[in-house]
Parts: C-alpha cells; structure tokens; sequence
C-alpha cells in the first residue's frame, strides 16, 4: 500500500545499513589517519601532515554543519549566521591559546598579549580574566555563542519573525560581528585576530602528537554530536520540532510553547557550532575576523545542502564532500571556486532536494 | 471538571454597525450533537469565534458551565476543553498518524519533558482508542501525507479527541469529501458525542440528516428555526430564505 511510496520495503533497511556503513567506514578511517601520519615518509601508506591538518579542519566543519542541520533540516530555521557562532567558539579558543603564550611573546610581556603591548595598553581588560583557565574557556566556548543566540533568537521567535526575514537577520549579526571585530579598540586583535599560539593543556602545538591529539578530539566530538543530535530529533522533542518546520502555528493551537521549543534548539545549535570553533582554531593556529565574513556562514548551509537536510549524516557527508572538492579545486583554480559552489546550490536544489542522502534512501525519514 | 451546557443568551456582535450576530440565544446540553446550516453571512462563522474567545460579544451572555467566556482569551478556553476544528485540515504531513495523535495528547509541552518523553501503556492505549474512533487503526504507522482528504479530516478530529474536549466545535467537515466519506464522518461524529457535545457547522444537508439530530437554522444572525431535519425543512420560512433558492 504504502510500498509505491516509500521505495520497496525490503530494501529500505540495506539502504539504511549501507549509510551506517558508510559513515563508520568513514569516520574510522578518518581514526587512522594520524597513525598514518607516524608511518615514515617513503612508506607507500604514509599521509603528510597537511592532509592530517585538512582532514581535521573538516571534521570541525561537519560539527558546524550538523549544528546547522539541527536548526535548519528539522525546525525549520535558516540561519545564515552560524558561521558567527563558530568563529566566537574560536575567539574564545584564541583568548586562552593567547594567554597561553606567556612571556614567550615578541614583546616578552607575561600577562599582555603582544597585541595590546603594541597598542599601549597597560592592563589586561575585564573581559579577557579567567580565560587562563582551560574549564573556564570551554564553558565560555559554549556560553558565549549560546547567550549570543538567545538574545537574537528570543527577539526574532517571540515577534514571530520567520523564514527569510530571520535568515537575514543572521546575516546581518554576522556581519555586524565582523566589523566589529575588525576594530583594534575591541581587544581582539583587530584584523590580524590571534596567531602564534604555542601550546594548549601543556602539549607545544605545531608537533605530531599534538596534531593528532586535536584531530581525536575533534572527531570524538563529532561523534558525541551526531549521537546527540540523533538522540534528539528520534525522541518526541524531535517530531515537535518537524512539526513546527511544517506547521508552526498548527503546532501553537496543540498547545507548545512554539517561541521556547524553537530558542531551545537555536541555542543548543549555536553552542554545538561554538564548540566546532574552538576545536577549529588550535588545529588551524589562527582566527580573525574573515571568519565571521557572511560567505561562510551561507557555505556552510549550501554543505547541509548538498549532503541532505534533515537526515544528519547528510550534513557530516556534505562537510566533507564539498570541501573536499574545494581543496581539490582551489589548488589549481581558485577562481571558479564561488562559480562552482552556486552551481552546486542550484543543482543541487534542483535536482537532488533531498541531496545526497537522498539518493541513497528515495522517500524513507523526513 | 464536570461537563457543563453551551449557553448563548441575547448575543450580538457588531462590526462596523454590520450586525454580524443579532441577538442570538442557543443552549447545547451536555452530550448534545447539534448540526447549525444557514445560508452565507448568517454568522456561523462568528458563532465560533465568540465561543473559542477570538471575537468578543458586543452584548449578551455567553457561558459554557460556569464560566463566563466572553471574559477568558482563547488558550483559556481551549483548557476549559472546548475545540475548534477548522475547515481546512492541517495534520502534519511528515509524521505517521500514531504520531500525529502523539503530539496532540495532553502532556506537559516544554522542551525538557518533550525530549525525555516515553510512551506509556496507558498514552499508547489512549492513542490507540481514538484511531479506533477514528477508524484508522490500521494507517497508524503510515505518514500522514500519503492520506486522503477525508482521512485527514478524520485525524484532525482525531487530535482534537485526545485534547480530551468537552464540546467540539467543526466547521464544515465534510466539504470536498466524497458520498463514503460523508456518510463515514456522520457516523464518526455520531460516535463521538455523546461523552461530549459536539457542534457541527454544515452547508450539506444530506450530511446534516445523516447525522440524525436536532437542527438549528441561523439566519442573518439569529436563529430562524430550530428541530428535527423534517421540521426545519417544511418551516416555510426556511423554505424562503434558505431551501427554497
């Protein structure tokens, strides 16, 4: 009856488990990619540093990339200014990694980032104690782009301000986020941001172990996130938030409280982005303020595009896919880059609406 | 909460010197299953809208039990169990039907309690009881989209049941449905009232004699005549504005 549908039955399941296969095929030997890395250099199997580095650069986006599934693939919310809530996760990754220099700075200042030393100032702002501690920084990598977007989304969900209203509205927060940044009297660098970091949790940064103990964590937490985005959107919390995507206001009449169901996942989605920035930043060894640049924040959602919206794995797989052929492409043209990234967007919107999941798994899921 | 009388009294709602309600007056007994036709612009629509709170009388009494409606906005009154099926169906296409119905039963709505939600035997036996009212116990596992029109309407009543209401209130339920679906809807709503009143808002007349119960007539915004199918359809004055076009 229903089988004209939802694809033939019988196949359903095999198509399920070739996409779980797939991403745990993927994901573990996404694991041995630092172990390859130690190989010597005239093994046949030996990675070069710059693919361990890149692979972990990716890892943080598919982090980014599930955030935004979460908030866009099942409540519905568009918001093209995630990119702000990874690159505050990073500042504040930044803040401890500069504070972590100590005196091994230019100006061999102890307590002042080499920055502020050439700008003159005499004492460390209010807003830069505590970021010393480590606990401290990975609670502010989530508080900080989580109050972020509960101001912003508390405003927009209670004045009912949806779709593309919303949408520009975070563009505008990132864009207004990257000006301000810019500006070397907010005490962060200007547009330079923070670089040279030397170490983190007593490991020197730039060595093999350190790499590979960043690209773990990385991975652990995108692991811990897809289990709680899956968690989340298998459990009635989940059905509500479809339903809210499909339907908001028929969702207000059954009695939720539709304004706090919507800010709650913004929220968490802004956090999980936040943290994708600060694992980010170490890998990479510097942020400025070219993060926030509105570009990024709506590459990021062509990603959840083009792997599939709404299915999660969808969004890890388009992190890596599209990347991938980023890398591949801007080695040798850089400048058809944007061309092929709208290309992508619009053939992808045309013909595949469900991406690249849903080639894999034709009408089943949401 | 024991379950009280619909009670209109003198009502008139008033816009812009149209008077869309005039002096309307209309009691619906607990259990009651109460058909209302009336041609266009008789005010049916207002009707409703004074009793789920979204218009406010410009006179008279309008209480449900005990409580004075006309002073309670409309989250209030759909806590006191009075709901409203609107005329266009809207059920949630992504979901199965069980888990449309899930989404509808009455449980704490926040976020936390939404996400450690479990089913328990006793909400899986409500939920199941209503597909059964509903006559969809064996699409519960289907999404909602692939269902026809009428099941849909019959879902959305469906969700309203597990609110647990004391009056319903449906508006135009069987417009674009076919002879099988009519006659299945009648016997539907038929079930369902008596553990609670039921108004139902019609132009189908067929529909509203299937249903078998007693008729109000509205006519530019009172009522015109009130009984039996057969009464109202031999009052002459009925004929006159209504039938007889």
């Amino acid at each position: 009856m229903s089988a004209t549908i939802t694809g033939a039955p019988w196949l359903r399941p095999s198509r399920a488990l070739i996409l779980r296969g797939l991403l745990l095929a993927g994901l573990a030997s996404l694991a041995l990619l630092p172990v390859l890395n130690r190989l010597p250099a005239d093994s046949a199997l030996h990675v070069s540093d710059f693919v361990v580095a890149v692979s972990g650069k990716w890892v943080c986006y598919a982090v980014l990339a599930l955030a935004i599934d979460l908030a866009w693939g099942y409540a519905g919310i568009l918001s093209l200014g995630h990119g702000a809530f990874f690159a505050l996760g990073g500042y504040v990754m930044g803040m401890h990694l500069m504070r972590l220099i100590g005196p091994r700075g230019v100006y061999g200042n102890p307590i002042l980032p080499d920055f502020m030393v050439f700008l003159g100032w005499k004492e460390l702002p209010w807003y830069w104690w505590g970021f010393s501690s480590f606990p401290f920084v990975l609670l502010m990598a989530l508080v900080v782009p989580g109050l972020l977007a509960g101001v912003v989304g508390y405003l927009a969900f209670r004045s009912r301000i949806t779709g593309v209203y919303f949408s520009i509205i975070t563009q505008a927060m990132t864009y207004a986020l990257m000006l301000a940044f810019f500006r070397n009297d907010m005490g962060f660098g200007g547009n330079n941001g923070f670089t040279d970091f030397k170490e983190l949790l007593g490991l020197p940064l730039n060595t093999a172990e350190a790499r590979a103990a960043l690209f773990y964590a990385a991975l652990a937490v995108l692991a811990g996130a897809l289990w709680l985005c899956r968690h989340i959107t298998r459990s009635k919390l989940g059905r509500v938030l479809v339903a809210v995507r499909d339907a908001e206001s028929r969702v207000r009449f059954l009695g939720y409280d539709t304004t706090q169901v919507k800010l709650a996942v913004f929220v968490l989605s802004a956090m999980l982005a936040g943290l994708a920035g600060a694992l980010y930043v170490p890998l990479i060894g510097i942020i400025n303020p070219g993060e926030f640049s509105p570009g990024n924040s709506i590459e990021a959602v062509i990603w959840v595009a083009v792997g599939g919206r709404g299915t999660l794995v969808g969004a890890v797989l388009g992190a890596f896919t599209v990347n991938a052929v980023k890398t591949w492409l801007t080695s040798f043209a850089p400048d058809l880059w944007l061309f092929v990234l709208g290309g992508l967007f619009i053939a992808v919107t045309l013909f595949l609406p469900r991406g690249l999941v849903g080639l894999l798994r034709k009408g089943e899921g949401r | 909460m024991t379950p009280g009388s619909l009670y209109l009294d003198g009502v008139s709602v008033v816009f812009d010197g149209f008077r869309a309600l005039n002096s309307l007056s209309l009691i619906i007994e607990p259990g009651e299953l109460r058909a209302i036709i009336g041609p266009n612009g008789a005010g049916k629509t207002t009707m409703m809208d004074i009793i789920t709170g979204k218009t406010r009388p410009s006179e008279g009494t309008v209480s449900f039990g005990d409580h004075d409606l006309t002073r309670l906005d409309e989250a209030t009154i759909a806590n006191l169990g009075i709901g409203r099926k609107f005329q266009k169906p809207t059920v949630f296409d992504a979901l199965t039907v069980f888990e449309n119905l899930e989404l509808a039963l009455k449980a704490p709505r926040d976020p936390w309690s939404c996400l450690r939600w479990a089913l328990s035997q006793e909400a899986r036996r409500r939920i199941e009881a209503v597909l059964a009212e509903i006559g969809l116990p064996e699409r519960a596992q289907d999404r909602a989209a692939i269902l026809s029109h009428g099941q849909r309407q019959w879902l959305e009543i469906g969700m309203l049941l597990m609110q647990d209401p004391q009056l319903l209130l449906v508006d135009e339920p069987v417009a674009g449905m076919t002879d099988q679906e009519t006659e299945h809807t009648a016997a539907l709503l038929r079930r369902i009232a008596g553990n609670r009143s039921v108004v139902v808002v019609e132009h189908d007349l067929e529909f509203v004699r299937a249903l078998g119960q007693k008729v109000t007539v509205l006519c530019e915004g009172s009522v015109l005549s009130e009984g039996s199918i057969d009464h109202v359809q031999n009052d002459p004055r009925v004929i006159e504005v209504y039938l007889g076009r």
